[in-house]
């Protein structure tokens, strides 16, 4: 079934819409990643114009983040202390990082900056947590002696020492607020939710339980997305609402789907396959950079 | 004004003016013998009007026509001109990245042609040129201040080649098909993807490779009904439009959560 986009200005099959938002909600509810980084790529090869699918998909992001936000709630797995301290720092980082996007795209180059900072994010973030998801399985399967709950490093230094109940932890609070503003500036140039970098660093950097990174980190997307189809609608009228509506059925329906399996299995395997995931969009971008374009004429979108 | 006032002047006048009323259709009757290659073209469409709905995916619109004398038909349908920026890749340390960029003025946002027999047997290429007969006859071209001339051939037939990927130019040239020596058809085909605006339909007649007549028809595409207002709100009322969005992804949210507790 056909349907035409208004703002996109083209017309699409229904059910493929659905199905990609079933997916992308899916992961999302697994993983606690926005899924931007997979819907925009997908949203474009269908033939969306570039500057739709990056404000639409923000719209889409803050749909399925609700309806995961409120599966991991009921389980008691979000941490609202921490998000509101990683917010903060993600609406300064991404004002930030909106005028260096301004500032690239002056000078022409912003599709390159976007790719690399893609593979390098993606490819370091992606192969760290599948090395580390098979450490720890191989670890537990050994039945080798109990880890260390954290290292204690310079971090541990910080001033500020807050303590988060639900996280069982007692760090500064410049941590959370100083990766919530790097992460806001990245998902600014990248125009992504900022879940596939922010995921990680809670995990590692913060060393938050896996179960409640995930839930707290669709919490705080659900604003950083907020704010990014606000700007997107009321600056360059780009979010199409007929293309954000299909695709937020299928993936309101994912995420709890995703919520549900991702409950079941442990944070180890959710942490290899968000690992794997993210290392082959990764792959296929680096490959991109090399591969010679089919053309190397295309058509830019007119500022 | 001064009448005749004896009813034989009047009947002179009457006379003299009959007289030259003869005359003059005489004379147009003898021109019109003497000159008859401005042979008549009637065109048109079945629809001037092409509305964009919910379920727009494409549209034909059928042209017809006829002509007094047999001869050639060609059928160019252009769309509105827009500014297109482009960018050119090249190579740096292995990595393809834009390293051109150029505005190119007046592109046709659609360009179709069609005819009766191959272009090249229908017109040498001066007219061909002249009446823009062949996406290649486009006048469009970098601004010649930025590009050599070769140079500016290669962006312009880059900017063809992505037009006609995405379907808004013509690969090919379409058929016009005669029904006998008078009647003519052709269907115009329009993709999903076509741009709003009023588009210029344009009907040469050709014969022995000159044009004996050429006529000019619109096309309007535009979006009506619910595509139309969601449109206008997002370009009018932006704000409010980005607080609606939101607030309609976070019902359906929500939504999505009470169902699934519940079943």
């Amino acid at each position: 079934m056909q349907v035409y986009l208004p703002i996109a200005e083209l017309s699409v099959d229904a059910f493929l819409l659905l199905g990609l938002g079933g997916v992308i909600g899916f992961l999302s509810g697994l993983f606690g990643v926005g899924g931007g980084f997979l819907m925009t790529p997908m949203l474009i090869f269908i033939g969306v114009p570039p500057v739709v699918a990056v404000a639409t998909q923000a719209n889409n992001v803050i749909a399925s983040s609700v309806s995961g936000v409120f599966a991991h709630w009921r389980r008691g797995n979000v941490d609202f202390k921490m998000g509101w301290v990683l917010l903060a720092g993600g609406f300064a980082g991404s004002t930030v990082g909106v005028g260096l996007f301004s500032l690239l795209r002056s000078l022409g180059q912003i599709d390159l900056v976007i790719n690399i900072f893609y593979v390098v994010f993606l490819g370091t973030i992606g192969a760290l947590m599948m090395v580390e998801g098979t450490r720890a399985m191989m670890r537990r399967r050994r039945k080798a002696a109990p880890r260390k709950l954290h290292q204690h490093s310079w971090i541990h230094g910080l001033p500020l020492k807050t303590r988060f109940r639900k996280s069982r932890l007692y760090i500064s609070a410049l941590v959370p607020l100083g990766i919530g503003f790097g992460v806001g500036v990245l998902s600014a140039i990248m125009g992504v939710g900022g879940g596939f970098i922010l995921v990680p660093a809670m995990i590692y950097l913060i060393g938050m339980p896996t179960a409640m990174v995930i839930g707290t980190s669709l919490f705080q997307i659900i604003f950083v997305a907020a704010n990014v189809t606000f700007l997107q609608a009321a600056q360059n009228q780009t979010v199409d609402v007929v293309l954000a509506m299909l695709l937020l059925v299928g993936s309101v329906v994912g995420a709890q789907i995703g919520t549900r399996i991702g409950s079941r299995l442990q944070g180890d395997w959710l942490r290899l396959l968000l690992g794997i995931l993210v290392v082959a969009v990764c792959s296929k971008l680096f490959v991109d950079l090399f591969t010679p374009p089919e053309d190397i004429y295309s058509l830019g979108v007119p500022l | 004004m001064m009448w005749p006032d004896n009813p034989k002047s009047l009947r002179k006048a009457l006379f003299g003016a009959a007289t030259l009323f003869l005359i003059a259709l005489l004379t147009a009757v003898t021109l019109y013998r003497a000159f008859p290659a401005r042979a008549a073209l009637v065109a048109d469409l079945s629809d001037h009007f092409i509305a964009i709905t919910t379920g727009f995916s494409g549209a034909n619109v059928l042209l017809f026509g006829a002509t007094e004398e047999a001869g050639d038909i060609v059928v160019i349908v252009r769309g509105p001109s827009v500014p297109v920026l482009m960018h050119r890749k090249s190579r740096v340390a292995g990595i393809w990245i834009n390293t051109a960029s150029m505005t190119i003025e007046d592109v046709p946002g659609f360009y179709a042609v069609a005819s009766s027999r191959p272009l090249e047997d229908v017109a040498s290429e001066s007219i061909r040129r002249r009446h823009q007969m062949g996406v290649e006859y486009l006048p469009i071209a970098p601004p010649l201040t930025k590009a050599s001339a070769n140079v500016a051939e290669q962006w312009k037939a880059g900017l063809i080649r992505n037009q006609q990927r995405s379907g808004l130019f013509s690969r090919a040239t379409g058929r016009v098909n005669f029904l006998g020596q008078r009647l003519f058809r052709t269907r115009l085909e329009l993709p999903a993807n076509v741009p709003t605006g009023t588009y210029r339909v344009e009907v040469f007649h050709l014969r022995d490779g000159r044009v004996v007549g050429a006529q000019t028809t619109p096309l309007s595409v535009s979006k009506v009904g619910l595509e139309a207002e969601v449109f206008d709100f997002a370009q009018n009322r932006a704000a409010w439009y980005g607080l609606i969005a939101i607030l309609v992804a976070l019902v359906a949210g929500w939504i999505g959560h009470v169902v699934f507790r519940k079943g």
